[in-house]
């Protein structure tokens, strides 16, 4: 029979890893509503996966019970869940007003040669994704970012170009 | 009561709700978009600011929104307030700033609400002249178009479509200017109410995609007040014609009904209204007509009614072949369901609840009945009933109702209780505390079982069902119960379990309890009142086979959705002259020896009796050019028979239609003698609208019988909601004008009507008995008739856009039946192998030994099957296929 | 006399204490009073009478704000407490310093304030950034827990608490206490109408006390040395002390705890170490990015919630961001607009469609393409973007820069014109 006598997008949902499932079901101990564990899981399949794709999202969803749409809507407000994929290192430049006024613009364009990317993309190489973040909480090392877990603080031209030589090197955690 | 002050006027008002409400209600003209009467306040557009004071003394005030203030006793309050005007000038200013100014293009021009507000708010000007923020558009299925170019950001969408109607795939996503409405894909807006998306948004975002195909403005429509023909609710709706077609249907408020809302199947389900292969006068017979009618004004013609025709037309055809000739235009076993119906609307004990007062219930139980397909305004309104836990809550914590967000997040998913005995998952699953699935069988006794359990005097039914008890405990103790059934099901036992319940809960209560029985179609209840008891179809049809009636008038009806196939053709081929009268060619047409066209409902004026027993009339929107006439008028023994006379004969017949007297404004009633106009004061074009044809402009056609004229001339209904199509009042030309004609927002019509309820509770009964004769254990299945709200209605299932979203017959299985018999999703099977095909959908939820059927448009005879059924699989046969299918159980494996 | 007990063990260049050495420096000790027969009515009493106010930026009495939290028979039993920990208010950094240097008087906070209003369960919304931090507090949980001051029963109290750490997505608006409750049940962010307060009507509809790391870390201090000790620390009208902190283009940028009611000009001079060489201060926003600017004419003004709040501005987080005379203020506010419109949730018109407007004006401005036009129609949005024109705080705090910015910088706002 053919597949689209009837329609159903639940066949593009991909299957959860163990580990998700595992994670997920721990979350789900901690919060009295399905809901609340909808954006945990976004975040979790997000670490293990790097970003979150359609599939991965209806996956979600068959799991949880918890309409697509409404976790489209989460995610889309959200600042750091992607629903794009993402380079090995995201690279959350801070561009709020104490960076700013310590001059984080001109890091900005010294990033954005070196790395040939601007706000929003992702390098060529696959290696990194340069992403504005509002501020870091760090004011008083400013300017500041972080890549990955790691934040980096003081940042000058010749840091910028330390940094982006060990992460070129690094390989991903995951 | 309370007293607030607004620009130095005391106003008496009710300080249960917000200053908004109390402007409106008040006929102050304040502007708003992100408030709707049904839906509450959230604040969200800021629009409605307003000057607030702390006391007399003081004279700086603050800016508040109206419609999150309370209507608190000595508010006072200032809409003129140069710095509250200021706001809300500024607030239109900025909501424009990206927003296209496309009017001229956009088809909500003319009765939109952003434009509305924004000449009352004085922002004349774009100062902005940076760049638009943009959007790409989805396509969101046959129903509705998307332009959120267009989009103002007020979340009503949202609101009314997930929090209101319960959809699951529309919603907000991104965040600040970037905030978009859409589904999470591009797809079909799978809520039977998405309709309701093109009226709730206040500017041109979500239009009507089968209205934009043959677009016309507003103003250029001529409009009528008319009733729904897609089932028995009884919604009000304004249909608007143009050019000599039905250009489209939009809500008609109606405080009792369906208030702000209707279905998609009544938005959507009306163009066969224009269809080429309506039934015309052929020429042949136009000459000779009279003559050929004569032969059936004798003694020896039977009528068959229809349960989609007016009380007029049937009444006429009874009249012609007198009351004991007269006969059910229903199957045997909804003549009898119906009847039965009929009979408990009289007993004291029940009372039919209207909408507005199922929205009242706070616990419901549902027996058998899919109502969302079969009456979807009623599935609308459960959904609101389940709500008064949260309002109750709300209460108690003083948070006022209008408060909708704040009520919602007090109260979480808590529910007042809802129980659905059904065979199959419903679309209502999602707000049902206790949902008991089952073979028909099951069902009637689980809720037998509960009526046990709530009176001793009801008949001994047991279950083993452990929810019994529950849902008894809640229905005996809510403060408004409420049970729901019908005969949708073909099952007539559903209708007597239910009754039974609530008589229960009657004897226990010592009260009146709610009785919501659905009604299939428009004029279910209007004929059958018109129908002896034992005037079943069957027995029509016998009495035609035997040649005891020569003569057969069938109404509006295809019999072939009434009776097994072959016994129908069998009785038709015997009669010696079949006079049918219809609108579009059904198989009972084919057979005619006489086929006279019928107007259709937007071309005459009738009356219509809804599920509540509730007459209404409908009126005449636009003339009918080829040839039909209402079928009362082509029975009438004198072809000069006005409406009123008939009307006047109907109301003695002693069959209970007394109460339909008041309904039709009698000419008289118009001030000066003036007929009130059908076309808007901005209609254009009327002395061209016709050039192409003859240049010569045409009078104007007289409409003697009607308070309406087909003029733009007259007297419009002004502040008299009574007759009013499309409202319109100063600075409001969009659908919320109709504020200016509640006596309070979201209250009743000024003068309006809402129809007269004909049937008396003066009887008192007893519980009926049930015989629980389990189906014999053949290995056959046990039968559920599945509805589809788009397809199962007979009329509205010729409409193009309907058929977009239908499907073919299926026959829904449980994975272990199915695997049992060898079956998998997607497989044709013949039915009890009388060669009706369906298609094999197995689902996750259903339970083993039920077989649900669709069977489309009528393309299965279901009244040849029994209670069981067999299948057989047969090679694969699709015409439309599944895709259009919304079920939330679907067994995935394969696909 | 301890007189800096919210960084008495903070040392940011070794890892923060363990629970051991935490206790053996008197933590934990409230719990232990408490645990001594308190009630929780004592304990919502002697916070109010301790004049703690909230430091999370509207500066609320915090006894106060538990006292409207339902109690007694009929009140919902489910309570919840909810630890603010979503610093993202530009130019604030001072909750980040006491979650990585001293978690456990977070924690400890947190139980006191949980015990006060009966909550069994407390979240931490924790900025996603903040790993450092995530790590510490649930170190420091899982070692509360074991040594018995989480779980059930704690020391025989019969009060049962457990802390669970929410890391946020990331949306400055989840800070707003009732955007934050929509956060942490999964939904969009928009915040929600007060009234319902959150005490009434908060997380999944149950009473609910939101407060900031800060505030919190105050109560350990007053259940331990008492009242009259903590009344005792500060140097102006209002009480205890504050982390404050400065960013910009001073010589030695940093956060400290410091008596409430010190001048500014001591934070800025004794602390900060003045201007960097050759810069002089032109203005500054005392708390954070959604206050006003001040001047240096107001640099011997005390940094109390009062004074500050009669300059015209408000101390809120206590962090200033300052501004030098070779910044250009235009160019800040800027960055702080585009901040605030990217932020935005998009619930309420002024916000969603104002600051973006803003912004456009400022990219104009930057350029030197100014207009007198879009000059009088950043003064409008000032007013039309205030306080109660708008659904929450987050517009009404951009206005604050940007009206007083305008105010004190007409001339570089002038300079910018094209004419
Ligand atoms: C836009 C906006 C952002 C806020 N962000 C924070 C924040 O990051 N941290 C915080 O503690 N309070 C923040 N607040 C204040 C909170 O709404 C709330 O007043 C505070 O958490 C109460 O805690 P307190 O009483 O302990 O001060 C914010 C307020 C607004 C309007
Ligand atoms: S189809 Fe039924 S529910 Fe829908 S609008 Fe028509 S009468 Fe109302
Ligand atoms: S402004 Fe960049 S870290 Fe604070």
């Amino acid at each position: 029979m053919s597949g689209n006598l009837i329609a159903s997008t639940a066949r593009k949902a991909r299957k959860l890893t163990e580990e998700e499932v595992h994670e997920i079901e721990h979350e789900m101990e901690l919060y009295p509503d399905k809901k609340a564990v909808g954006l945990e899981a976004l975040k979790i399949v997000q670490k293990h996966q790097g970003w979150v794709s359609d599939e991965s999202m209806q996956a979600i969803s068959k799991f949880l019970e918890i309409p697509v749409s409404d976790l489209e809507s989460v995610a889309t407000f959200f600042n750091l869940v992607y629903r794009q994929p993402v380079g090995e290192n995201v690279i959350l430049f801070c561009n709020s007003v104490s960076c700013w006024v310590m001059g984080c613009e001109s890091i900005k364009s010294h990033i954005n040669e070196k790395l040939g990317i601007d706000f929003g993309q992702t390098s060529e190489d696959g290696k990194f994704t340069f992403l504005p973040v509002p501020c870091l909480g760090d004011c008083d090392k400013a300017p500041v970012m972080m890549v990955g877990d790691d934040l980096h603080r003081n940042l000058t031209h010749d840091k910028i170009d330390e940094l982006i030589l060990t992460y070129r090197k690094s390989k991903q955690v995951e | 009561m309370a007293k607030v002050v607004i620009d130095g006027v005391e106003y008496e008002v009710n300080p249960d709700n917000n200053l908004l409400q109390e402007c409106l209600s008040n006929g102050l003209d304040l502007p708003y978009f992100c408030w709707h009467p049904c839906m509450g306040s959230v604040g969200a557009c800021r629009q409605c600011a307003v000057k607030q004071y702390r006391d007399s003394e003081d004279t700086n005030g603050n800016i508040v929104m109206a419609c999150m203030t309370p209507a608190a006793d000595g508010a006072i309050i200032s809409i003129n307030d140069d710095q509250a005007k200021d706001m809300r000038e500024r607030v239109i200013e900025s909501l424009m700033i990206s927003h296209p100014h496309d009017c001229p293009v956009c088809e909500e021009g003319g009765e939109c609400h952003l434009q509305d507000m924004t000449l009352m708010s004085g922002h004349n000007y774009r100062r902005y002249d940076k760049k638009k923020v943009t959007h790409r558009n989805q396509y969101l299925g046959p129903f509705i178009n998307h332009e959120m170019n267009r989009c103002i950001t007020c979340y009503r969408c949202v609101r009314y479509y997930d929090d209101y109607a319960g959809g699951t795939d529309l919603a907000a996503q991104a965040s600040h200017h970037h905030t978009y409405f859409g589904r999470y894909e591009e797809g079909v807006l799978e809520s039977e109410f998405s309709g309701n998306l093109v009226e709730v948004c206040p500017t041109g975002v979500f239009t009507d995609k089968a209205f934009s195909e043959h677009y016309s403005r507003k103003w250029d429509l001529q409009t009528a007040p008319s009733i729904c023909a897609g089932c028995g609710t009884g919604c009000n709706i304004t249909p608007g014609e143009r050019y000599g077609t039905l250009r489209r249907v939009v809500n008609r408020y109606n405080s009792e009904i369906n208030g702000y809302f209707i279905c998609d199947r009544g938005r959507f389900g009306f163009d066969y209204v224009n269809s080429p292969e309506r039934i015309r006068l052929s020429p042949e017979i136009s000459d000779d007509v009279e003559k050929k009618l004569e032969q059936f004004k004798t003694d020896d013609a039977i009528g068959i009614g229809s349960p989609r025709a007016s009380n007029e037309s049937n009444f006429a055809l009874r009249e012609l072949v007198g009351e004991d000739r007269f006969f059910s235009g229903l199957s045997d076993s909804d003549h009898e369901a119906v009847q039965l119906t009929l009979a408990l609307g009289q007993d004291a004990a029940f009372r039919s609840p209207s909408v507005k007062e199922i929205e009242l219930a706070d616990a419901v139980i549902i027996i058998g009945e899919d109502v969302t397909n079969t009456s979807p305004r009623v599935a609308l309104a459960l959904r609101q009933s389940v709500r008064n836990y949260a309002m109750d809550l709300a209460k108690q914590s003083q948070i006022p109702a209008w408060q909708d967000a704040a009520v919602r997040e007090l109260a979480q998913h808590d529910r007042s209780p809802l129980a659905i005995l059904t065979p199959y998952t419903t679309r209502l699953d999602d707000i049902a505390s206790e949902i008991v699935l089952g073979p028909p069988s099951q069902l009637i006794e689980v809720a037998g079982a509960v009526a046990k359990a709530i009176s001793e005097n009801a008949p001994t039914i047991s279950s083993g069902d452990d929810r019994v008890a529950q849902i008894a405990k809640y229905l005996a103790e809510a403060k408004r119960p409420l049970i729901v059934s019908g005969c949708s099901a073909g099952r007539i036992d559903f209708i007597k379990v239910a009754a039974n319940l609530a008589r229960a809960l009657s004897e226990q209560r010592q009260e009146v309890i709610d009785l919501c029985l659905t009604a299939p179609e428009a004029n279910t209840l209007g004929m059958s009142m018109l129908t002896n008891e034992e005037n079943t179809l069957g027995a029509a049809l016998d009495k035609i086979r035997r040649g005891e009636a020569r003569k057969v008038i069938v109404l509006e009806n295809d019999l072939y959705r009434r009776a097994p196939h072959p016994d129908v053709t069998d009785a038709l081929e015997k009669a010696d002259s079949l006079l049918v009268l219809d609108q579009l060619p059904t198989k009972t047409t084919e057979k005619a020896t006489l086929l006279l066209p019928a107007t259709s409902f937007s071309e005459h004026e009738a009356t219509y009796v809804n599920y509540e027993g509730r007459a209404q009339v409908s009126f005449q929107v636009h003339q009918n050019n080829s040839g039909a006439l209402p079928s009362w008028r082509w029975l009438s023994k004198d072809r000069k028979e006005n409406i009123s006379s008939l009307t006047e004969r109907l109301v003695k017949c002693s069959c209970s239609f007394e109460g339909i007297k008041t309904l039709r404004p009698e000419i008289h009633v118009a001030v000066s003698g003036m007929q009130i106009p059908r076309q808007s004061h901005r209609y254009s074009g009327r002395t061209a609208m016709r050039a192409n044809l003859n240049v010569h402009e045409p009078k104007q056609p007289v409409d003697e019988e009607s308070v309406l004229s087909f003029s733009m001339e007259g007297i419009p209904p002004g502040k008299d909601a009574t007759i009013l199509g499309a409202p319109w009042s100063p600075s409001w030309n969009s659908n919320q004008s109709i504020s200016k004609f509640q006596e309070e927002v979201n209250g009743d019509l000024k003068q309006g009507n809402t129809g007269q309820l004909l049937l008396d509770r003066d009887k008192s009964d007893t519980y009926l008995e049930i015989k629980l004769d389990v189906p014999k254990a053949d290995g056959g299945l046990e039968v559920a008739l599945v509805h589809q709200i788009f397809g199962s209605g007979e009329l509205s299932a010729k409409s193009k856009a309907l058929q977009k979203r239908m499907v073919d017959p299926y026959i829904g299985l449980s994975k272990a039946d199915a695997e049992s018999l060898g079956l998998s999703q997607g497989d044709s099977v013949s039915i009890d192998g009388n060669g009706n095909v369906a298609a094999v959908v197995v689902r996750t939820k259903m339970k083993v030994g039920t077989a649900a059927l669709y069977c489309g448009e009528n393309d299965i005879d279901h009244h040849a099957l029994g209670e069981t059924v067999h299948l057989q699989k047969v090679a694969s046969s699709h015409h439309r296929g599944l895709g259009n299918l919304i079920v939330s159980d679907l067994y995935e494996e394969g696909y | 006399m301890i007189v800096n007990p919210l960084t008495k063990n903070i040392d940011m260049t070794r890892p923060p204490l363990e629970i051991s050495g935490y206790e053996s420096n008197d933590g934990y000790q409230s719990i232990k009073n408490i645990a001594k027969g308190m009630t929780s009515t004592d304990v919502l009493q002697k916070t109010k009478d301790s004049g703690l106010k909230g430091r999370g930026g509207a500066g609320f009495p915090t006894g106060l704000k538990w006292s409207f939290v339902p109690q007694g028979e009929d009140s919902p039993k489910q309570k919840y407490f909810v630890v603010n920990a979503d610093e993202m208010e530009p130019g604030t950094f001072k909750d980040r310093l006491l979650m990585e240097g001293d978690p456990h008087l977070l924690i400890e906070g947190i139980i006191i304030g949980s015990f006060a209003i009966q909550a069994d369960t407390a979240y931490i919304f924790l900025r996603g950034e903040y790993k450092v931090a995530e790590r510490a507090l649930r170190k420091a949980i899982d070692e509360a827990r074991e040594r018995g001051f989480l779980g059930k029963n704690i020391l025989d109290t019969g009060f049962n608490l457990d802390i669970i750490v929410h890391t946020s997505a990331g949306r400055y608006i989840c800070g707003e206490e009732t955007a934050l409750l929509n956060a942490l049940e999964g939904k969009r962010a928009n915040p929600r109408s007060k009234p319902p307060f959150p005490q009434v009507s908060g997380l999944w509809g149950k009473p609910t006390i939101v407060n900031n790391v800060e505030t919190i870390c105050n109560l350990p201090g007053i259940f331990t040395y008492g009242i009259d000790w903590y009344q005792s620390l500060t140097k102006g009208k209002d009480h205890g002390t504050k982390l404050f902190g400065i960013s910009g283009k001073v010589k030695n940028p940093g956060c400290w705890e410091l008596p409430l009611g010190i001048t500014i000009r001591e934070l800025l001079e004794d602390y900060g170490g003045g201007m960097q060489e050759g810069l002089d201060l032109r203005g500054f926003l005392p708390g954070g990015g959604s206050t006003d600017f001040m001047l240096p004419e107001h640099l011997d003004l005390k940094f109390d919630y009062d004074d500050i709040a009669q300059a015209g501005s408000r101390l809120a987080t206590g962090t200033m961001i300052l501004l030098d005379n070779e910044t250009c203020p235009v160019g800040m506010i800027g960055n702080l607009m585009r901040f605030f419109s990217h932020e935005s949730c998009g619930f309420c018109t002024p916000c969603r469609d104002g600051l973006p407007w803003v912004v456009a004006i400022f990219d104009e401005f930057c350029k030197g393409q100014g207009t007198r036009k879009d000059l009088e129609i950043l003064h409008e949005h000032v007013e039309y973007m205030g306080p109660g024109r708008t659904f929450c705080a987050l517009a009404p705090g951009a206005t604050a820069p940007l009206g007083s910015g305008l105010r004190y910088f007409a001339e570089d706002f002038e300079k910018l014109i094209k004419e």
